[in-house]
């Protein structure tokens, strides 16, 4: 499996074969607390990289999530729509938002590893 | 993610700061405190513990002030639309500081203590009210804000099973009412009251027994802390205003929905800062309403967000909202045009520019459970 890369707005992406499986961090979903809805694009749906593709809503509030990589949706998880607190309970695994069918599967520069994202969540605290 | 900023100034710490930082709770600041918003649990657990079980709230940051002198009662009455002189020794009531437009300075619990009031206001309002206070109260009335206090509430069903191990004679208050007592050692003062709808209690005690007081109830089997956050969905569960979101200076207490709080005697007397608009009002109808709205969909419906008719007209904003973790949906409060205020009305809530369907709807969403005997 490939490995996970990471930007600073704490979202993840995950690159197998063009496509971008994509989510938000377990330091994130920390920080908002309980999940209860996550409002999600339709498939076809084109974003930029660093554009807003999804948001978020713990019980507290709304955040917006943000696209790693450009691309164009391809699947989103519709488990999300029953079970939001799949995200707490496993956010970069069952709880992933969408796949992304990348626009510049080559574009990874800039992005990070999980090591330095690891460094860069160190420093938040 | 969008991050959250946090907020530059230094913040005040409650006495029992040091117990929530080290048992889990994550802090933010509210109102210039440094606060548990939850714990481990998170906010859905720790709610859903207060109605099934029993949870200990640390809200010292709120302001205890005390009145006394000959005329504390009749000055007070003044100020706020609720009849005090029928308040019985040891008897709490609900009411509001009113403005000379009839908007809401601050909602406040005032209690009769017996040559003293007592009251506890908003931890956001507490100057606020002591300079209006201290303005319009008179030479005759003396007004202190309890610095050296704490405020601890003890909420949910198990509540008074557990108090009566420590405060025996509290646990049989009635809704509303308070003791002075002991826990231990230390002279406290005990209501049955709250502000998340479910049975419970209040406890103010002096900072310094607050601690002991604190874990005494916290080693019980059965109580948990709980935070700010399920504080929040529990009075909005509860139907109970927030003020700086629900009431504010332009809100008066008869939009808002708490004409139940306005005594008999002064509708018919009159005589208190904005009595023109509010009795107005009352004879009449208000322009708009505090309603409660329940959303179709599963997406929550935030403060600020905008309500529209079924003719796409808009008709008013919401307050509040957000996620009922009893209901398990998204549930909201806000202000319509009073045409539109009746239940079962469809509106629609105007969610990031996508207008999605809701009804007003009754309020509490979940009912009370004070003890009234």
């Amino acid at each position: 499996m490939a490995d996970f890369i990471y930007i600073k707005s704490h979202e993840w992406a995950r690159i197998d074969g063009g496509v971008a499986t994509m989510g938000i961090s377990d330091y994130a979903q920390g920080q908002l607390g309980d999940v209860v809805y996550v409002e999600l694009p339709k498939v076809g749906q084109k974003v930029e990289a660093g554009g807003q593709i999804a948001v978020v809503e713990s019980v507290k509030a709304a955040s917006e999530v943000y696209a790693p990589l450009g691309g164009e949706v391809v699947e989103v998880n519709a488990k999300l729509a029953d079970d939001p607190a799949l995200i707490n309970r496993a956010a970069t695994g069952d709880g992933w938002f969408l796949k992304l069918k990348l626009a510049n599967p080559g574009a990874t520069s800039g992005l990070m590893d999980e090591g330095a994202y690891a460094k860069f969540v160190e420093s938040l605290k | 993610m969008a991050e959250s900023a946090s907020p530059a100034a230094p913040l005040l710490r409650t006495p029992l700061y040091d117990w929530h930082a080290a048992n889990g709770a994550k802090l933010v600041g509210f109102a210039g405190y440094e606060m548990p918003v939850q714990y481990a649990d998170g906010i859905i657990a720790e709610h859903k513990h207060t109605r099934t079980r029993v949870s200990l709230f640390d809200v010292s940051h709120m302001g205890q002030i005390s009145l006394w002198g000959d005329e504390a009662v009749r000055a007070l009455e003044r100020l706020v639309p609720a009849d005090l002189l029928e308040l019985l020794p040891w008897a709490l009531r609900y009411t509001q500081f009113t403005n000379e437009a009839g908007g809401i300075i601050d909602d406040l619990m005032v209690t009769n203590g017996v040559g003293r009031l007592m009251l506890v206001v908003n931890a956001s309002r507490k100057a606020v009210d002591l300079a209006h206070l201290e303005a319009r109260l008179g030479h005759a009335v003396n007004v202190a804000l309890l610095q050296g206090r704490a405020l601890i509430a003890l909420q949910g069903p198990y509540a008074p099973v557990v108090l009566a191990r420590h405060a025996p004679r509290a646990a049989k208050l009635s809704f509303m009412n308070a003791i002075p007592t002991r826990i231990g050692k230390v002279d406290v003062v005990i209501s049955r009251s709250g502000y998340t709808g479910e049975d419970g209690f209040e406890i103010s005690m002096p900072a310094e027994a607050a601690s002991d007081i604190w874990q005494r109830l916290a080693a019980e089997p059965d109580v948990k802390p709980a935070g700010l956050g399920a504080r929040d969905s529990l009075r909005l569960e509860a139907g109970l205003c927030l003020y700086g979101h629900d009431i504010d200076e332009a809100s008066s207490p008869t939009e808002a929905a708490l004409a139940w709080s306005i005594g008999q005697r002064r509708r018919r007397e009159a005589g208190f800062v904005g009595d023109a608009r509010i009795l107005a009002e009352l004879r009449g109808a208000p322009k708009r309403k505090r309603v409660g709205l329940l959303p179709e969909g599963k997406a929550p419906a935030r403060e600020g967000t905008e309500i529209r008719d079924e003719a796409g007209a808009t008709i008013g904003t919401v307050t509040s909202g957000g996620f009922s973790p009893s209901l398990g949906v998204p549930i909201a409060m806000g202000y319509v045009e009073a045409r539109a205020a009746k239940i079962g009305t469809p509106v629609s809530l105007v969610v990031r520019g996508e207008p999605r369907p809701a009804r007003i709807a009754k309020m509490p969403f979940v009912p009370h459970t004070y003890h009234k005997p």
